[in-house]
């Protein structure tokens, strides 16, 4: 299924040039002067773009400078460059790229296009992934709204014409629904047709659904119902990623469509030597590599893979891109593939690497960890070491899977359970004596009764943390006791407070973990 | 007059005919009394084996360190694969299976810890793959021994909250191991002694079932057979000398 996300930014221009210039944005606290750009035409200057301040005074691109400055005297006008605006919208765009999708492409004069398709898994879901990239273009200082939905023309349209803080999500297949309410602007037609469809009584898209469709072909052409079936999806509309220049890229078109997955693995192995030579002449390797697969249709899809190592093994990068083959729908047939590597580093030679994996006998833990970490996401492998943290819970650090190992491990002393609770739960407890392990303990409705018992093992909080003395930061010690019941289960329970000062704890009893 | 040689010999051409660790090494328990029961005396690398606890937390949690224990007597790199977050790598450490020979992979669901075991299968020369699952079928075990046989790594399918009649099903594995946590030996002082388990080998290809009472492991991840003729009668002299 395939996702698009239309970022819409109304403000571009004058916000880019907040950006450039430093001014101080509308809501940055210090009261800004309403700023617009302007074009020469046919002698006199008229309004290109607004910012928010300027749109609320009811200044409209196509005015004059002069009725402008009718609305706001104090208007700041700035000429406009729409060369520069591209170009920025060309580098937000590649920025995207690299972070969210291998498909993106700039969506002129005043938008993006992120193909996302598959690309959620990175940021667990897609809800996160748009809030990362609400939360990330709202700190450029750029006034946004985005909208993702199955095809590109309804994301578009609901971006435009559907107000809204947050992302909003058209769920798959509600794309016809969602549309059906907005105003046949939000189609992209000519302003002339729009116009003319308005005299006719058109108002919503809904009504251009259920009217006959040759008579209106006939009126206004075929622009018209290309554009609402591209919305509704029946009719592609591809999007032509950009990619940053000076990477190594590698290109092959074939005469014939191509759409078998054995055909595919071919071609990637190809492009994959390509890239490796390429690579390897600047002394470099691959830490990222995206395929794009151009369909006859237009649409283009793309593969992402990421090394954990730089890496220009051809072998190697084939077997990690060809992992992810399955993920390509060919329709018709893909009549071009292009591997570019948008991420690469620097890997040297060392002397005598040929040397030493002819003779070195042991797993090939890159190429593994690579291939995992492609299925299930960088995130999902690591290795632990220990870290310096009072309590049991933070004394295990995470650390990449492929970290030189430098031998660090827990003290031997102390014991540690082997299967930690995600937090401790409450248990109800019998305990003799203040400093006594519990003779009795209810947990998960069942009770347990206790044979034996070591400890107590305090744990003082990491008061620093709070930055008040260990008295008085609440929640701060634990008594650790290890006990061990009738039919022989090892726990480890802990009691809340040293049982002298009340703001170190409640004294209630908790469960922590069990031990072998 | 017996042979320790020849019926050694013998014992190997019947495995070999029978399947059973065929080509690869075995990983001692170091304990007679266990070793003499599997076939091969040890776990037989390049295979797949079953262990699981029961849905008590500390019966799982046995099982986690009979299994680290297994694994810190091997050399190399073992990959964890994991559905539950509930690991805590410093124990792993105490029974000598040090963090950084351990890469854990947090797969999520049960699909993906199997496919991640067999991704991992396929590359020689690691000194284990465990997996947590809660539950397999019989062709994803079929797979897995399989791809064990071929890399020669010994595979651990780590059944996770596995009640006791819910292991009846077919599976490939070459053994089933089921731990449950058994009452330690009385010390006589408010302290904990050595933990015990009761170790069950539930099935085993090419052997009889069979249960111990065993030792935890130590620092080095051996487990022991409790001393309990010659410790016990000390212990209740030292009982009656302080009574």
């Amino acid at each position: 299924m395939r996702r698009v996300v239309s970022l819409f930014l109304p403000h571009w221009s004058t916000d880019r040039l907040r950006r450039k210039t430093g001014k101080p944005r509308p809501d940055g606290g210090t009261p800004a002067r309403p700023l617009v750009t302007a074009i020469p035409d046919h002698g006199r200057r008229i309004v290109a773009a607004v910012d928010g301040d300027a749109r609320s005074l009811g200044i409209r691109p196509g005015m004059t400078i002069t009725k402008a400055r009718a609305f706001a005297p104090e208007l700041d006008v700035v000429d406009a460059e729409p060369e520069a605006d591209f170009e920025g919208l060309r580098r937000l765009a590649l920025w995207a790229g690299a972070r969210y999708s291998p498909v993106v492409a700039p969506d002129p004069p005043d938008g993006l296009w992120l193909d996302i398709t598959g690309c959620a898994a990175r940021f667990s879901t897609e809800r996160a992934l748009l809030k990362d990239l609400h939360r990330r273009t709202a700190a450029f200082g750029l006034a946004l709204q985005i909208a993702v939905a199955d095809t590109a023309g309804c994301a578009h349209a609901v971006a435009r014409y559907v107000p809204a803080g947050r992302p909003v999500t058209i769920e798959p297949g509600a794309h016809r629904k969602a549309m059906a309410l907005l105003p046949i602007r939000a189609l992209r037609l000519p302003p002339a047709d729009v116009e003319a469809l308005r005299k006719l009584g058109f108002e919503r898209i809904e009504q251009l659904i259920g009217a006959p469709r040759g008579p209106l072909a006939k009126r206004f052409g075929r622009e018209l119902h290309r554009r609402l079936d591209q919305a509704f999806g029946t009719l592609p509309e591809p999007i032509e990623p950009i990619f940053p220049d000076q990477l190594p890229r590698a290109r092959r078109g074939f005469m014939e469509p191509i759409a078998t997955a054995e055909a595919f693995a071919q071609v990637i192995g190809d492009l994959a030597r390509d890239i490796a030579d390429q690579l390897g002449r600047l002394g470099k390797g691959a830490r990222r590599l995206d395929c794009y697969f151009h369909r006859v249709d237009g649409h283009v899809q793309a593969i992402r893979v990421g090394t954990a190592a730089p890496s220009r093994d051809p072998k190697h990068l084939a077997k990690l891109l060809s992992a992810k083959i399955e993920t390509i729908e060919p329709g018709l047939g893909i009549e071009a593939m292009t591997l570019v590597a948008p991420l690469i580093e620097v890997q040297a030679l060392r002397q005598g690497e040929s040397l030493e994996s002819l003779t070195r006998r042991g797993p090939d833990l890159p190429a593994l960890v690579d291939a995992l970490a492609n299925r299930f996401g960088q995130r999902s492998l690591h290795r632990t070491m220990p870290q310096a943290g009072a309590m049991p819970e933070r004394s295990v650090a995470i650390t990449p899977a492929l970290r030189q190992a430098d031998g660090a491990a827990w003290s031997d002393e102390l014991p540690r359970p082997s299967r930690m609770l995600a937090r401790p739960e409450p248990v109800d407890v019998i305990a003799l004596l203040p400093d006594d392990a519990p003779r009795l303990f209810v947990w998960r409705r069942k009770r347990y009764r206790v044979t034996q018992g070591d400890g107590p093992e305090r744990l003082q909080g990491e008061w620093w943390r709070d930055g008040g003395i260990e008295g008085e930061t609440p929640l701060s010690v634990r008594d650790y006791y290890q006990v061990e019941t009738e039919a022989g289960g090892r726990y480890w329970l802990f009691r809340l407070g040293d049982g002298v000062h009340a703001a170190t704890g409640s004294m209630r009893w908790f469960i922590h973990g069990a031990f072998a | 007059m017996r042979h320790p040689a020849v019926l050694a010999d013998l014992r190997a051409k019947i495995a070999r005919i029978e399947g059973v660790c065929a080509r690869h090494e075995v990983l001692p328990f170091g304990v007679e009394a266990v070793d003499s029961r599997l076939p091969g005396g040890g776990i037989a690398t390049g295979a797949l084996h079953e262990i699981a606890g029961s849905p008590e937390l500390a019966d799982d949690a046995s099982a986690t360190i009979f299994l680290a224990g297994i694994l810190a007597r091997t050399e190399g790199t073992v990959f964890w694969c994991l559905r539950w977050h509930d690991l805590f790598a410093p124990a792993l450490h105490l029974a000598g299976l040090h963090p950084d020979r351990v890469i854990h992979v947090e797969a999520g669901s049960d699909t993906n810890v199997l496919l991640a075991m067999e991704e991992c299968l396929r590359h020689p020369g690691l000194a284990g793959v465990v997996g947590e699952v809660s539950k397999y079928s019989t062709t994803a075990s079929k797979r897995l021994q399989l791809a064990a046989e071929t890399s020669g790594v010994p595979a651990f399918v780590f059944r996770r909250t596995c009640k006791a009649d819910q292991a009846a099903e077919g599976t490939a594995a070459v053994t089933r191991w089921r731990i449950t946590a058994s009452p330690s030996e009385d010390l006589g002082i408010p302290s904990l002694g050595r933990p015990r388990w009761r170790v069950a080998l539930e099935r085993v290809r090419g052997g009889n079932p069979h249960f111990w009472i065993l030792e935890g492991c130590d620092a080095t991840g051996r487990i022991a057979l409790p001393a309990a003729l010659v410790d016990r009668p000390a212990a209740q002299e030292d009982r009656q000398a302080a009574a």
